[in-house]
């Protein structure tokens, strides 16, 4: 049964990848829906970075003294004015570890 | 005229960055499917066939804790419906290939390789094999992942639990977007997703995955509206 979710998962995952790539013709969509098309990344990438700044593994909000949101906020700063994607990650990851192990011992 | 392994390796190149964070996610990813007592061969089949990382925690999650196989497929197809978003982007560098080739490339779109091809070929639209760029980042994303799931699996969770190395996947993305802050209209596009995703994060089968991104969408299509 197990192998059957793994599979069925994977089909539909794969469906998802290949829709718009392989089915569907360029042609259909109109220009407003490619010009609303440039706003896909700040569309979805927020909803993955919110909730894994704000909630917790409980999926209950943090506190405002949580760790990480100043953790995002140094990374925001960072990547803002670095445009360097490891120095936006290691920033943040640092001044997270920084808060927890030294700041919150 | 960049030659086709050049433009493969820009796209390899733009991806490692990110491999800061994927690493110890497919770590942890293999760890947690072997804690939660699944055979090693079922955890990494998830890695080969589905290839989605927190879609595959989830699934586990699910199984193990006495959900239906239609629950969990129902919550992998919801979580992973973002790609149709990513397809429908990347199909403008797509659509001169045959239809075998497009069935093959779709299988390597992830989320960092298509944010990162998204950006590069947005600046470099007369790239005459821009698949390769978008091949480059989706192959080694693939490669480092089932690497990094296997180790997992094997070694368990060597990683430190108290590290909260789950903060880097957060980070990860928001060192996609960063750059974008600069653009007025994409920081409102922002903020509505981000919100809408705090609002909507109970709804059910992770559902505010997608209806955050749609929320946004939509915002964005009034916005030009009112633009104009």
């Amino acid at each position: 049964m197990t192998w059957f979710s793994i599979i069925v998962s994977g089909i539909v995952t794969y469906f998802s990848r290949m829709a718009m790539v392989a089915l569907i013709d360029r042609e259909m969509l109109g220009t407003k829906v490619k010009e609303v098309l440039n706003y896909v990344p700040a569309a979805v990438f927020p909803a993955i970075i919110f909730p894994g700044v704000f909630f917790n593994d409980f999926g209950s909000f943090v506190e405002i003294t949580d760790p990480k949101i100043y953790g995002a906020i140094v990374a925001l700063v960072v990547g803002f004015y670095s445009r360097n994607i490891i120095a936006t990650i290691i920033s943040g990851l640092l001044s997270y570890w920084f808060i927890i192990f030294f700041l919150l011992k | 005229m960049l030659s086709k392994s050049k433009i493969f390796f820009k796209g390899i190149v733009a991806v490692l960055p990110h491999m800061l964070s994927v690493i110890p996610f497919g770590i942890i990813t293999g760890a947690i499917g072997v804690e939660l007592g699944f055979d090693p061969i079922l955890v990494y089949a998830t890695s080969l066939i589905i290839f989605g990382g927190a879609s595959q925690i989830i699934f586990m999650q699910l199984l193990s804790g006495g959900a239906s196989s239609l629950v969990a497929i129902t919550s992998v197809g919801v979580i992973n419906s973002r790609h149709l978003l990513y397809g429908a982007v990347l199909s403008e560098y797509l659509e001169k290939l045959s239809f075998i080739k497009k069935l093959f490339i779709s299988y390597f779109i992830v989320d960092q390789g298509f944010a990162e091809s998204n950006k590069y070929l947005r600046q470099n639209k007369n790239l005459s094999n821009p698949h390769y760029y978008v091949l480059g980042t989706g192959i080694t994303l693939w490669f480092f992942w089932q690497l990094s799931t296997i180790s997992g699996i094997i070694l368990g969770s060597f990683i430190p639990e108290e590290l909260g190395l789950k903060f880097a996947i957060p980070l990860t993305f928001l060192a996609i977007i960063v750059n974008d802050l600069r653009k007025l209209d994409h920081v409102f596009v922002m903020f509505v997703s981000g919100f809408a995703s705090l609002i909507l994060f109970d709804a059910p089968f992770k559902s505010y995955i997608i209806l955050s991104p749609i929320v946004a969408l939509i915002s964005a299509f009034i916005m030009l509206r009112l633009k104009k």
